[in-house]
């Protein structure tokens, strides 16, 4: 491992911009809040710029203790960072698209009064994030992990003022800490028996012990509640429910956290403990079989919900699904690699949705919306490549990567065809659902309302979903003529993110990308010797099953081109059949509502009933409150020894006086 | 013999005297009771040999301060006791208590400590000189705070006693003639 | 031979009167008179030991004592004419103002 100086810059630049612009932004001109974030995370950005060119894989890993913190015994625990491929993959990931997302974030949330507290929170998230992702150690991954949490409890709640916002930022937050509570028991475990939390002491130790292929053991109870962890960070079932909430939050505040960086942080965890999960199968499949579950289940949803940031929230559930689809069969690298072309086209379809939502005026109802590519046709080009990417469309990004791990999930000695058939299915729903929302936003006529800020329509036609009152309070300064295209500021990241959706996925042609991470899943060489092998062999059926996949997409894109633009009275009428099945997977399968009943419900009844009328009201205000009662009826009582009158008083003493010679008459006998 | 035959006839006339002071309703009856108690005390102390506190004791006490005791009664035109409501404590604590009290002391006094030395009349040792010299030898301070306080009890008592008027006309001299009215107008209110 | 006890049980009866006349009248005065009985009661047990012990200082110090009780009477008969001034009674029930 060779030290690098400069490794704990990345994370502390954002981390100033933060305290800058938190603590003297609110008197500060929006110039130079602006220039303030800006130039920190662009710093970072560079950095990381810097960090990958100067990169070379004979001398890596890096590594830098930044400080002391903990020393208990043989137990010890130091601020480092720590830089490998698989972090440098990831650094580049989070610093870029993270830049991208605040240049835009200068043009969105201009007109609101919170701008400075804005762009403070991003920072911040943008330290966490970074320390999460340098971390060398499980608890600075720790604080990264919680920070993130943190940052998005407050970008979440953004309009605090907001009850449906504030209420989501609650949810987001206490959904994680479920999570964090299974990582703070592995971790708990892994300081119990390899007397550290260093990824190198752990792993090396791992890597000693024997697979379990029989029943439960350690690594397997450690992988298990890492992955409890992961699913409540990058929400899987069962606890993903917080993120179709969190779109209560700003929408850079969707793209950054809930799409491109903050819920891969559950992938990148599992990824970075592949050393232990690879000895625990059990816990392997654990997580495949919840990633294609995830997957389907989250796309299913998809289909028919109405707001645009809906749906998308969903997709990303969804798509979350599909890289722990392929940590669970073992292809670290392509849910690596997904969860990069996944950052480039998710963060791009948030901020051109955003976009879209910014030009008409806050509106999010996609039957409000329609032939929009007139009015905007820079974000509806952008959107277009992003949409088609997702969807799995050759040449560009998520083919590639979607590809991979669809190929690794068949092949794989962990997978199975089980795992590559929901997948294929999964592709085929999510091609549906992003070709429905692009006809309903982008083509067609346009149902919203023209001319004036006519929100009052547009809130009264509004049912079913129930974000749908986020006519955005960010305000419009500009009078409204009608739908418009939104200004460069915003465009740009736009059209950079267009051209990352386009190309990125070239990377892994050939395997480069995986050879690349090869060195950090050190059993990666035995799969690509595996894969190699396996190429040859099943060379013809790796292209079949490409072509089905494709196919999968096509036909979710013809099955949308019918049902959105060739017949539009068409869905209703089938959603009209099918009734209480479609009533369900519109609301969400009542997930929420068997929460509620189930765990929400008795909690607070139980702490209502128990801790505050039982414990706080009866014995902790009741002792308190009883004691001065006491106090004062003794008190009551004595003062009547104060009569005035002399006789009485005179009674007193000659009673004491007796009992006083009583006692010494009594000392002296004995 | 002769000894014991005195003590027992002023013993007896003592405790009559004292339980007469508790039967009596009239405070004059009982400061005479207590005269007669005073007095059959002095033969006592001269029974012990105590010839200066003797005297002392029918000087000082039965002589001045029964005396003080007196003229107060008489000053306040002190009549029979009303029976009011008294107080519940005292008669159900206090009286039970100093009875165990008593008791107790006596129980381990009694029967414990030897007899006194008898005296004859000739040779009474508690003389004067005697006492004189102790006083003013080992006990001299407290005998001259003995003196202080008393001087103290004079100013004391007199200006407890005196009338709200007459400390108004010392003070009449110095202050304005306003004031002096005021002060008086208080003092006829009682 | 008188034993001391006798003296000292002559003492004590005279002592429980005092307290008694304490306990069980209502005139002020009386009261006081029952005070100067029960300092009496104690004179006598100081002269008493003093002749067992054939020491002086007893008498002397029922010398002080009666100094004591002389001042004492002077100044609480002042303070008897003070409040009769007042409240124009001499039944001690009736002076209870400082109660709870």
């Amino acid at each position: 491992m060779t030290l690098n100086p400069y490794l704990w810059l990345v994370p502390l630049l954002p981390l100033a911009g933060a305290a800058l612009n938190g603590f003297f932004g609110r008197r500060w001109s929006k110039h130079v809040i602006s220039a303030v974030a800006l130039v920190f995370c662009g710093a970072a950005f560079a950095m990381a710029l810097l960090l990958a060119a100067g990169f070379s894989s004979a001398s890596a890993p890096y590594y830098y203790d930044l400080a002391h913190w903990l020393r208990s015994g043989t137990f010890q625990v130091d601020f480092s960072f720590y830089l490998d491929q698989l972090s440098l993959v990831m650094l580049l990931v989070v610093t870029g698209v993270g830049f991208l997302i605040h240049i835009y974030s200068v043009g969105y949330m201009w007109d609101d009064d919170g701008y400075y507290r804005f762009m403070s929170y991003l920072n911040l998230f943008m330290f966490f994030m970074l320390t999460l992702v340098l971390a060398k150690n499980y608890l600075v991954m720790f604080i990264g992990w919680e920070g993130v949490g943190l940052a998005s409890y407050l970008l979440i709640g953004f309009w605090f003022t907001k009850d449906s916002a504030a209420a989501a930022g609650k949810k987001a937050f206490i959904v994680n800490r479920i999570g964090d509570f299974g990582f703070l028991i592995a971790l708990f475990l892994m300081i119990k028996h390899f007397e550290s939390l260093d990824f190198t002491h752990v792993f090396a130790a791992v890597r000693t012990l024997p697979t379990e292929t029989a029943g439960v053991g350690l690594l397997t109870a450690i992988g298990l509640l890492l992955m409890v962890g992961a699913a409540g960070k990058s929400a899987q079932i069962p606890l993903y429910v917080w993120l179709p909430d969190a779109m209560e939050g700003p929408t850079p505040v969707s793209a950054l956290i809930h799409a491109a960086t903050m819920v891969t942080a559950g992938v990148y965890m599992v990824a970075r403990s592949s050393a232990i999960f690879e000895r625990a199968p059990l816990a392997m499949m654990v997580v495949a079989i919840i990633g294609t579950l995830t997957a389907l289940f989250a796309a299913t949803i998809g289909i028919a919900q109405t707001d645009i940031k809906k749906v998308l929230a969903y997709s990303t559930v969804s798509q979350l699904g599909y890289m722990f689809m392929a940590c669970g069969v073992g292809a670290f690298s392509a849910g690596i690699f997904h969860l990069m072309t996944h950052a480039f086209f998710k963060g791009l379809l948030f901020l051109a949705a955003g976009s879209v939502i910014h030009g008409i005026g806050g509106e999010q109802d996609m039957r409000k919306m329609g032939g929009l590519r007139v009015y905007m046709p820079v974000t509806f080009l952008t959107m277009s490549v992003a949409t088609f990417t997702i969807a799995g469309f050759p040449p560009l990004a998520a083919y590639f990567s979607k590809d991979e791990i669809l190929w690794k999930a068949y092949s794989s000695p962990n997978g199975s065809w089980v795992y590559w058939l929901l997948g294929v299915i999964t592709a085929f729903i999510t091609s549906f659902y992003m070709f429905r929302l692009w006809f309903m936003t982008f083509f067609g006529d346009y149902r919203g309302a023209i001319a004036h800020e006519d929100d009052k329509s547009s809130r009264a036609g509004a049912p079913s979903t129930h974000a749908q009152g986020g006519s955005a309070p960010h305000g419009h300064g500009h009078g409204h003529g009608g739908p418009h295209e939104s200004p460069w500021v915003m465009l740009g990241p736009l059209v950079i993110l267009a051209i990352l959706s386009f190309v990125g996925g070239w990377v892994g042609i050939g395997g480069r990308f995986e050879h690349f991470l090869a060195p950090v899943f050190q059993s990666g060489a035995a799969e690509i010797a595996h894969e190699t092998a396996g190429e040859t062999a099943g060379k013809g059926t790796e292209t079949l099953l490409m072509l089905i996949s494709v196919g999968a997409a096509v036909l979710g894109f013809l099955l949308a081109w019918t049902l959105y633009f060739r017949r539009p009275q068409l869905p209703a009428r089938i959603a009209a059949s099918l009734g209480g099945l479609y009533e369900a997977v519109s609301h969400k399968y009542y997930i929420d509502e068997l929460y509620r009943v189930l765990f929400i419900k008795p909690l607070i009844d139980g702490s209502t009933t128990i801790l505050w009328h039982g414990v706080d009201q009866g014995v902790i205000d009741a002792a308190v409150n009883d004691s001065a009662t006491a106090a004062r009826h003794v008190s009551d009582n004595a003062r009547h020894m104060q009569s005035g009158n002399l006789r009485s008083y005179a009674g007193w003493i000659a009673a004491g006086g007796a009992v006083v010679v009583a006692y010494m008459v009594w000392m002296g006998v004995r | 013999m002769l000894h014991l035959i005195l003590f027992l006839f002023f013993g007896a006339i003592c405790v009559a005297g004292a339980v007469n002071l508790l039967v009596q309703s009239h405070p004059i009856n009982s400061a005479l009771s207590l005269i007669v108690v005073m007095a059959s005390l002095a033969a006592e102390y001269l029974l012990l040999g105590a010839e200066f506190v003797a005297a002392v004791q029918v000087i000082v006490y039965a002589g001045a301060i029964m005396v003080l005791f007196l003229i107060t009664i008489m000053l306040l035109n002190a009549g029979k006791e009303e029976h009011t409501k008294g107080s519940r404590v005292a008669t159900l604590i206090g009286v039970p208590g100093v009875a165990i009290g008593a008791v107790l002391v006596a129980w381990t006094l009694v029967g414990r400590l030897s007899t006194t030395h008898s005296v004859s009349i000739g040779a009474l040792w508690g003389a004067p000189n005697d006492i004189a010299r102790l006083l003013f030898r080992d006990f001299l301070l407290p005998f001259e705070v003995t003196s202080v306080l008393i001087l103290i009890a004079i100013m004391g008592a007199v200006v407890l006693a005196s009338r709200p008027e007459a400390i108004a006309r010392r003070h009449h001299s110095t202050a304005p003639p306003q004031e002096s009215r005021e002060l008086v107008a208080t003092g006829k209110d009682h | 031979m008188v034993p001391l006890s006798y003296y000292l049980v002559l003492s004590g009866i005279l002592f429980v009167c005092g307290v008694l006349g304490f306990l069980i009248k209502r005139n002020i005065i009386t009261i006081f008179m029952s005070i100067e009985l029960m300092l009496n009661g104690v004179n006598l047990s100081f002269v008493a030991f003093a002749a067992q012990w054939h020491d002086l200082r007893g008498q002397v110090f029922v010398f002080f004592v009666m100094v004591v009780a002389a001042a004492e009477a002077a100044v609480g008969l002042a303070i008897i004419i003070a409040v009769y001034r007042t409240r124009e009674t001499l039944n001690v029930d009736q002076v209870n103002l400082l109660k709870l």
